[in-house]
């Protein structure tokens, strides 16, 4: 059975508890951490591969605890002909994968930090952030 | 020390000019000196791209058979007025499809505006005209359907009534609603701050008292040559000042005008703010004769002498609220982090600074090569001293 990608965000009640913890050691499942991320407003989102037969139980256990589950099927990618470096996306960016490099005022987009929000599909003025499936 | 117009026009065609983009004029002052500095430096080049409201083309489409006194016209589905000639017509930047959702289901997306026109008319990309008349003796047509290109039309005459603003807000939001606005989408509580200018590589930064800057300076617009036209719109040039301290120009737009048919799409983007509109960023550089030392000194003002009033646009912008929240520098702005009333709030800039210094370094080599000469203005733009004001609608 292939790892199934989904998409973790919860709320600073819950960065402490060990929730991945209880996925691996209750559901019997391997567990792959892609990508972790607290704000500074203890807000935290996490990618994860999971792989095991009880797969489903546990995200109806992570529902249970207040952790917000989705899908990931879908990758962020952005069109370098199209963005103009203008940096409007920067400050909106709840991950920093979308950041200014100084004093170039230069913007990069670090794929490995995106959580998939798409709220730079929605900001960016040049629609220049584009879903790929 | 005075130099002319016509000693740096000869500098320029002899090879001989110095030039340097805003930037470059900056470390060598630290570096000689001003007095030195501009003594070395003939022209010092500027640059800005960012969303440019106020801005739009005059088209001429040419004759149909039979002749057609059009009256509405629409390029790919929007809106251009027509009523100036019989098949003149001005695409503005922010006009809307007519059958755009526009924010009925807030916030709205607002893709494609008269600015996205005017980019693929620019990149050569076939426009479908229509346009609809009710018909006379000598224009018989009613009805047209049909595509253009920017090279089967007569004339393309980018003609922005009010651009390249000298400063402008840094906007937050104070309430505790999420806005869509002009300046992006503002996170509620002092959430995020935005700002628009480039600073210290900006055009009428560099030249707040209008010494150089008139009616028909050639600048870079659009990826081409362009002029000053005259004074933009709201030009209500002024120097800021708090705690008996200059912080910089504010109010300053210029009117400019150029060949469409010359211009790069890379230099005319079509730009869509989420919940707000459409319109069109567009790419300015202007140089700067070093005529003499005060002008070098205003040119080589740096980040840290360059001042944006920061405003509330949850509350005191919209209700037209006088007053802000004070002024942050621009190399406060630039170093990613400002401090209002105690918090520490993240800074963007909508004003690309990698687009600003490539602008500012095109013009500087075609100076260079010679390909750009410098034009005295006919006449200079009004200056702070003028004491021009806004005026404000009554109701
Ligand atoms: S907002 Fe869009 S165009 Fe601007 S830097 Fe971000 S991705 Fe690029
Ligand atoms: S989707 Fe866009 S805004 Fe969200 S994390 Fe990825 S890059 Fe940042």
């Amino acid at each position: 059975m292939s790892p199934k990608r989904i998409v973790l965000r919860f709320g600073a009640d819950i960065s402490d508890k060990p929730v991945i913890y209880r996925l691996v050691k209750d559901f019997n499942l391997v567990v792959n951490i892609v990508k972790a991320n607290v704000n500074p407003r203890k807000e935290g989102t996490m990618v994860l591969e999971i792989t095991g037969e009880q797969w489903d139980q546990g995200l109806v256990y992570l529902r249970s605890q207040g952790v917000a589950v989705q899908d990931l099927t879908e990758e962020i990618i952005r069109n370098e002909e199209k963005c103009v470096m203008c940096g409007a996306c920067t400050a909106i960016c709840p991950t920093g994968a979308l950041f200014l490099e100084r004093p170039s005022m230069e913007v990069h987009f670090d794929g490995d930090h995106c959580i998939v929000c798409q709220l730079c599909l929605k900001v960016c003025p040049m629609r220049a952030m584009e879903v790929r499936l | 020390m005075e130099k002319t117009y016509s000693e740096i026009n000869a500098r320029i065609k002899a090879g001989k000019a110095v030039v340097l983009t805003a930037e470059e004029l900056i470390s060598l002052v630290e570096e000689k000196g001003l007095s030195q500095a501009a003594r070395e430096v003939d022209v010092v080049t500027t640059g800005t791209f960012a969303p440019m409201c106020s801005s739009g083309a005059f088209l001429n489409f040419g004759h149909a058979k039979p002749r057609m006194r059009m009256q509405k016209v629409w390029l790919n589905g929007v809106s251009a007025y027509a009523g100036v000639a019989a098949v003149d017509a001005y695409i503005g930047a922010t006009e809307l499809p007519e059958d755009d959702p526009l924010n009925n289901n807030y916030p709205g997306e607002f893709r494609y505006g008269g600015g996205h026109v005017i980019q693929d008319l620019v990149a050569r990309k076939p426009v479908r005209l229509k346009a609809v008349s009710y018909g006379t003796d000598c224009y018989p047509r009613r009805e047209l359907d049909t595509t253009i290109t920017l090279d089967d039309i007569n004339e393309a005459t980018l003609f922005n009534p009010r651009n390249a603003y000298q400063n402008y807000n840094c906007a937050v939001n104070l309430t505790s609603r999420t806005i869509y606005t002009y300046m992006g989408m503002l996170n509620p509580q002092l959430g995020n701050a935005h700002y628009s200018t480039s600073g210290q590589l900006s055009p009428l930064l560099k030249d707040p008292h209008f010494k150089t800057i008139g009616i028909g300076t050639k600048i870079f617009l659009g990826g081409g040559m362009g002029f000053v036209a005259w004074h933009g719109t709201q030009h209500f040039p002024s120097i800021q000042s708090g705690d008996g301290k200059d912080l910089g120009p504010a109010g300053g737009t210029l009117a400019v005008i150029g060949d469409l048919k010359q211009m790069n799409p890379r230099w005319l983007v079509g730009t869509s703010y989420v919940g707000y509109g459409a319109t069109l960023s567009v790419g300015i550089g202007v140089p700067i004769p070093i005529l003499n030392e005060e002008i070098a000194r205003y040119a080589a003002a740096t980040d840290h002498e360059l001042y944006a009033p920061v405003v509330d646009y949850g509350e005191a912008y919209p209700s037209r609220t006088p007053g802000n929240l004070g002024y942050v520098s621009y190399a406060e702005l630039k170093s990613g982090k400002i401090s209002i009333s105690g918090k520490a709030v993240p800074t963007a800039p909508l004003s690309s600074v990698p687009r600003a210094r490539e602008i500012a370094s095109t013009l500087k080599e075609w100076i260079q090569q010679g390909s750009f000469l410098l034009t005295e203005p006919v006449q200079l733009l009004p200056a702070p001293a003028d004491g021009r004001t806004a005026n404000f609608l009554k109701g």
